[in-house]
């Protein structure tokens, strides 16, 4: 059957079985728009700007395991969705980016809303094409998802130019791809599995370091049930929270930069460290040479070689899917009769205890002003904990992430590796739609919020009920942190004047917006925001300027040398 | 310490500035690189001099087998191998000079191309170091110009790199 290249872009789409494409139409898209217009299985979400697609199409996937897709035109409409597209990347989300170009014979003459997207995406995506042949054209796509859904998962760019989708060609699509270039080891080494199974049971001060891989290879169950089986302590990186059950008793809290003080030592002090599908990043173990420790014996398992033994030396690597590991793992550990040396695992639960007792998360309680931890706690006893939460970049990212336990995967999303501001209610939008019926908050501060608040609009079109929990402290509050830290207290910049009043913003858009200006008052407006289910409401919460988020590991220091609150 | 590494990449538009692009990203050094189709016109061979720790190389080794068109990566200096470089370099040759640099091209068993009443054009052949040698043994007052290839390197005997 002979189809355009337009209606073939759309055929490949419902063959994926794409419930949502974001995006904004443009000149080098308008034949795709129009074959998108002439079905109804795939359905679209115009957004407000091409950040917001990429945004949303990444906070479907993350919030869903399903590949986000968005559809920008050519020009730029690429250059408004790589904010997006890195971040993905950086956070390996499987997400295919559809983007209209030039026709063929303008391509390299400057053409009106040219650009070389190909070229402008090659760092931030896992691959890239460039379809000049409409024949090519469902294979490509293909490829596609194919690359984006497997393997260490990332976004995967499709680049069409305007007469590609307009020329016919017979349309089939491959059931399967193979790719001699491209053959990701999945399966671990068994030697190497049963190494490390005998390391974990000879470990005297074990501890289970788990990041974003498992959250994204749904390696959860396999996680939990390897960690309470062995009975050991268990922390997430910012990426991993709720990967590991966080109100476990096992569950050590957040590490990091703004890691618990219980995880940093436990990190530091351990004699085995287990790690997971994490990547042993600046924010995560500070200093490297600081971190290492000739007595500690580290097993690594990434589906990705290239994370292993990149900042940190390991003595077992182990390459593969994080779920088939551990899986794997648990099989030779239940058949064997051997188990950790428990007078020892007991003394070390006593020494963690120990460090737990620093209660390094604690706050004033009695401030006159509303902390933005307070409101962080109540949000999580007002959604029952079971909140889709998802957050832009800064203090109020790192407290959703020390006060929120996230019992279950998949219900934090946030901008790890890239660090984007505005990312929170582009996704938010992603995952309402990838969740129906599910509570979405997206928790934010006045300067975030506003780098992508023009999709407030697109809120209102497609009735997102997302409860935004805007914390307004005036100012870009881990800029002003750093500066009061490291720079004098001279706040260069990082004071927000001039800020709208959010409440009537709110409601210029179609929303309900409330302003929360006293601690008393928290409870009942987010008790009274939650319970209008259909609508989006916009709480700007005034809170403490001066608040910072402890601990914190100074950059370029180790992982022990935390600045804890008292200290200050 | 330096390392040669042979690289399989499927021969498509956007293959070498991958490759070239991941080097500059990740700030790993280039001290050469040579490409071009192989035997089978759908893969290039490519050979890419790179200088580095261990630790460094594991890491290019490791982000060039990530990228989705490189089919195999191997680094020669791992085990035995040939390598060879080709460069052409134009002299002055007038006068006296005339026979000494006929001599010296013999020498290194270097072939004159191309002949001039005042300049011979001479094609050598070898590893890096021999043609550093050859040049440093001519006068430089006399070099008009030199091109080289980058070094292109195979694995002695039973050592194959094929898709």
């Amino acid at each position: 059957m002979q189809l355009t290249g337009a209606e073939i872009v759309i055929r490949c789409l419902q063959e994926e079985g794409v419930e949502y494409v974001f995006g904004y139409p443009g000149g080098a898209v308008l034949n795709i728009y129009d074959a998108l217009f002439q079905q109804d299985q795939v359905k679209h979400v115009l957004v407000r700007h091409e950040q917001g697609a990429a945004h949303a199409a990444d906070g479907y996937s993350r919030s869903s395991h399903k590949t986000g897709v968005c559809l920008v035109t050519s020009g730029p409409g690429v250059t408004n969705a790589v904010t997006g597209i890195a971040t993905a990347y950086m956070d390996s989300i499987p997400m295919v980016v559809i983007t209209g170009q030039v026709p063929t014979h303008a391509i390299g003459q400057d053409a009106f809303q040219e650009c070389d997207t190909v070229g402008i995406t090659r760092p931030c995506v896992k691959h890239n094409f460039l379809v000049k042949d409409v024949a090519q054209l469902a294979v490509t796509i293909k490829k596609a998802f194919y690359l984006a859904q497997t393997g260490r998962p990332g976004p995967v760019l499709v680049d069409i130019p305007k007469d590609v989708t307009q020329a016919l060609a017979e349309y089939s699509y491959p059931k399967t791809i193979a790719l001699r270039s491209y053959n990701p080891v999945t399966r671990g080494h068994a030697g190497q599995i049963k190494k490390a199974v005998q390391l974990l049971q000879e470990a005297k001060r074990p501890m289970v370091y788990a990041g974003g891989g498992v959250v994204l290879n749904n390696a959860s169950p396999q996680l939990t049930r390897l960690v309470r089986l062995l009975g050991f302590p268990c922390t997430n990186t910012l990426m991993g929270l709720g990967g590991f059950p966080g109100t476990d008793p096992q569950f050590t809290g957040m590490l990091g930069m703004h890691g618990t003080y219980e995880s940093n030592m436990a990190m530091q002090g351990c004699d085995v460290l287990l790690a997971v599908g994490a990547r042993f990043d600046d924010r995560v173990i500070g200093n490297p040479a600081h971190f290492y420790r000739s007595d500690r014996k580290i097993i690594h398992i990434d589906i990705d070689p290239s994370s292993i033994s990149k900042r940190v030396k390991v003595d077992v690597p182990i390459v593969g899917y994080v779920a088939e590991v551990l899986e794997e793992m648990l099989k030779l550990i239940e058949s064997s009769p051997h188990r950790p040396d428990a007078q020892a695992l007991k003394d070390w639960w006593v020494q963690i205890k120990e460090w737990q007792r620093k209660d390094c998360l604690k706050y004033d309680r009695k401030s006159a002003l509303i902390k933005p931890q307070y409101v962080i706690e109540k949000l999580y006893e007002i959604t029952g904990g079971d909140a889709i939460i998802t957050s832009d970049v800064g203090q109020h990212q790192m407290w959703v992430a020390q006060y929120y336990p996230f019992d279950r995967p998949r219900r934090w999303i946030n901008s790890g590796g890239l660090g984007t501001m505005g990312f929170g209610l582009p996704a938010a939008m992603g995952a309402v739609l990838a969740n129906p019926g599910a509570t979405v908050a997206c928790v934010t501060g006045e300067a975030s919020i506003q780098m992508c608040i023009q999709e407030l609009s697109t809120c209102k079109q497609y009735h997102l009920p997302i409860k935004i929990v805007n914390l307004n402290n005036k100012y870009m509050g881990m800029v002003r942190q750093w500066q009061q830290f490291f720079y004098g207290n001279r706040y260069a910049e990082s004071y927000m004047d001039a800020l709208p009043d959010f409440t009537k913003l709110a409601e210029a858009f179609g929303h309900v917006g409330m302003k929360v200006e006293q601690p008393g008052d928290v409870e009942g407006a987010l008790r009274e925001a939650f319970k209008l289910k259909d609508r989006l409401v916009f709480l700007d919460v005034i809170t403490d300027q001066s608040e910072n988020v402890f601990p914190m590991v100074p950059g370029g220091k180790g992982l022990t040398e935390m600045i804890l609150a008292e200290e200050l | 310490m330096r390392h040669i590494l042979s690289i399989l990449v499927e021969n498509e538009a956007g293959a070498l500035s991958r490759i070239s692009g991941l080097f500059s990203a990740r700030g790993y050094n280039i001290e050469s690189l040579t490409v071009a189709p192989t035997e089978d016109p759908t893969l290039s061979r490519m050979t890419i001099v790179t200088v580095g720790s261990d630790d460094v190389v594991e890491q290019i080794t490791k982000q060039l087998n990530k990228l989705v068109e490189v089919v195999k990566v191997i680094d020669l200096t791992d085990g035995n191998h040939i390598e060879r470089e080709l460069m052409l370099v134009k002299v002055r040759a007038a006068g006296k000079d005339r026979d000494e640099m006929k001599r010296l091209a013999d020498i290194f068993r270097g072939r004159i191309l191309d002949v001039t009443d005042k300049s011979y054009t001479i094609e050598l052949t070898g590893t890096g170091s021999k043609l550093d040698a050859f040049l440093q043994a001519i006068e430089p007052g006399v070099i008009l110009e030199t091109v080289r290839t980058g070094a292109s390197g195979i694995g002695r005997g039973e050592r194959i790199l094929r898709a």
